[in-house]
């Protein structure tokens, strides 16, 4: 028999105690300022606005230092928090055309309008440890060049104007909303890089890189990689008419694949698309694979078995938020469940020990 | 900077840090009743696939908004990215003495300052970007 106890409370609060302790660290180091992460752990900060999906640099600082750096505890922080906020309203597709980029590079095309910018990237470096920083001190000053103010237009427009690309046409349909309407399947387009943009990014990172490794089948160029900042719009109804309510930094990754065709469609380009909140270039190639992958039904492919072409696969394990509760409940306890299967158990044995007797 | 909707914008942008002590050396004291309270919520941010194809939802952002109304009762409204309630009501009465004969204090003190700091701050990301660009060149093969 089982008997319902209480009990805990001590215990669990002295936990609690003790794990603010540890995340001081040691009391003789100065403590960490939500100002110095946000500043130097700013790419940690990125990837807990795009899983928290709540874009607000400060918060995210707060979060990874109330979870001692674990950036899901964080990320679940973050979305506890914005179940609390009020919802303004929906803010009017962000022009990333007009975007003020620090990088915009092209892996298809050498010589583009605006240039390749590389930006603050980790790319050609060496990737050794550099002691310099162990020891305090000042960073010289970036160079500053000459900006022109030519355009930067989308390397893929340029494919377009020749009709090798297939084409996106907006229609103005009023895309779902995951955060009000429980994913169902199928799922849309819209629905879907939603998803893909608050996914986990090294779930996404592992399955792009399957479909590379030949899963699904489709080879990617990297079009264009943008990282930069965009405003964005909102039509305000007390105002009667749209103000820019803020701006925000964001990646934009198209990568453009080869496709034979179909019944329907001449053989051509086709693009997979990628946008995540700050710089996330990493995650942007991810999801811009992802959803390439799982366009394979409107483009009438083959459903290879991939698991990137699978969107319940992908778009029910990508958010690791649910991913974690479901996998880390199973240590609390269970007490009762656990002492159900053991009386089954004993009773199967019995009987088995019984029928072994009878006979 | 004519015109409600960009000044409006302009705030919105703007860092709360930088808004707040225009503020205060602004030395503004204006009488006013709150209309709406300042209320922090979220806006869902929109992108289009491809960059011009159908709309979809890529996340939210952390808005502040807030309405007041001056005694002569010019009404105005604040939205402010992130979460400053004492900003958003600033900004809104901003909004409101913009609209009034106090303009140009306003637009001398804040909104002037703002245009700068933002172009300052738009130039200083272009510049170091611009001189990450890189110059290709060919190598001359030798083969005459």
């Amino acid at each position: 028999m089982y008997v319902a106890v209480k009990g805990g409370e001590k215990a669990i609060s002295n936990a609690h105690q003790w794990l603010a302790e540890e995340r001081r660290g040691d009391p003789d180091l100065p403590d960490t300022s939500v100002a110095q992460i946000r500043e130097q752990l700013s790419l940690s900060v990125a990837r807990v606005m795009a899983e928290g999906s709540l874009y607000d640099p400060e918060l995210a600082a707060l979060a990874i230092k109330q979870s001692r750096g674990d950036l899901i505890e964080a990320i679940f922080l973050i979305r506890a928090y914005r179940t609390t906020l009020p919802r303004f309203g929906y803010s009017k597709p962000v022009d990333t055309e007009a975007m003020r980029c620090k990088r915009r590079v092209s892996a298809t095309f050498k010589d583009i309008p605006g240039g390749q910018v590389l930006g603050s990237t980790f790319d050609y470096t060496h990737r050794l440890l550099d002691f310099k920083l162990m020891a305090e001190g000042d960073v010289p000053k970036a160079e500053a060049g000459t900006p022109t103010d030519g355009p930067m237009p989308h390397i893929l427009s340029l494919l377009n104007k020749d009709g090798l690309i297939q084409d996106e046409i907006s229609s103005d349909a009023e895309p779902g909303d995951l955060t009000r309407e429980p994913l169902s399947y199928p799922a849309d387009r819209a629905v879907r890089l939603q998803a893909l943009a608050r996914g986990d990014e090294g779930f996404l990172l592992g399955l792009g890189y399957s479909t590379q490794r030949g899963y699904a089948r489709n080879h990617a160029f990297v079009g264009e990689l943008r990282i930069g900042f965009v405003t964005v719009e909102m039509s305000i109804p007390e105002l009667g008419f749209s103000i820019e309510i803020g701006e925000i930094e964001i990646s934009e990754c198209e990568t453009v694949n080869q496709f034979q065709g179909s019944k329907s469609e001449p053989p051509q380009f086709t693009r997979g698309y990628g946008l995540v909140f700050g710089q996330q270039e990493r995650k942007a190639i991810s999801i811009a694979l992802v959803d390439r992958a799982l366009r394979w039904r409107e483009l009438g492919e083959d459903d290879l078995g991939a698991a990137a072409q699978n969107e319940e696969f992908v778009l029910s394990h990508c958010d690791n938020i649910q991913a974690t509760g479901f996998v880390e409940h199973i240590k609390l306890p269970h007490y009762v469940d656990f002492q159900s299967e053991l009386e089954l158990i004993r009773q199967i044995r019995r009987d088995a020990l019984m029928l072994e007797a009878g006979e | 900077m004519d015109g409600r909707a960009n000044w409006l914008s302009l705030m919105a942008k703007s860092p709360v840090k930088f808004i707040d002590e225009c503020w205060q050396k602004a030395g503004l004291s204006p009488e006013f009743e709150v209309i709406r309270s300042p209320e922090i919520g979220s806006v869902m941010v929109r992108g289009r696939m491809g960059g011009t194809g159908d709309a979809f939802n890529l996340g939210e952002m952390t808005v502040t908004r807030a309405s007041v109304k001056l005694s002569c009762g010019t009404v105005g409204h604040g939205y402010i990215m992130g979460r400053s309630k004492r900003t958003a009501t600033r900004v809104a009465l901003c909004d409101a003495l913009l609209q009034t004969g106090d303009k140009q204090q306003v637009k001398d003190n804040i909104i002037q300052p703002l245009i700068l700091l933002k172009k300052e701050s738009d130039q200083r990301i272009l510049a170091k970007a611009a001189a990450t660009k890189v110059d290709f060149f060919t190598l001359a093969r030798g083969e005459d």
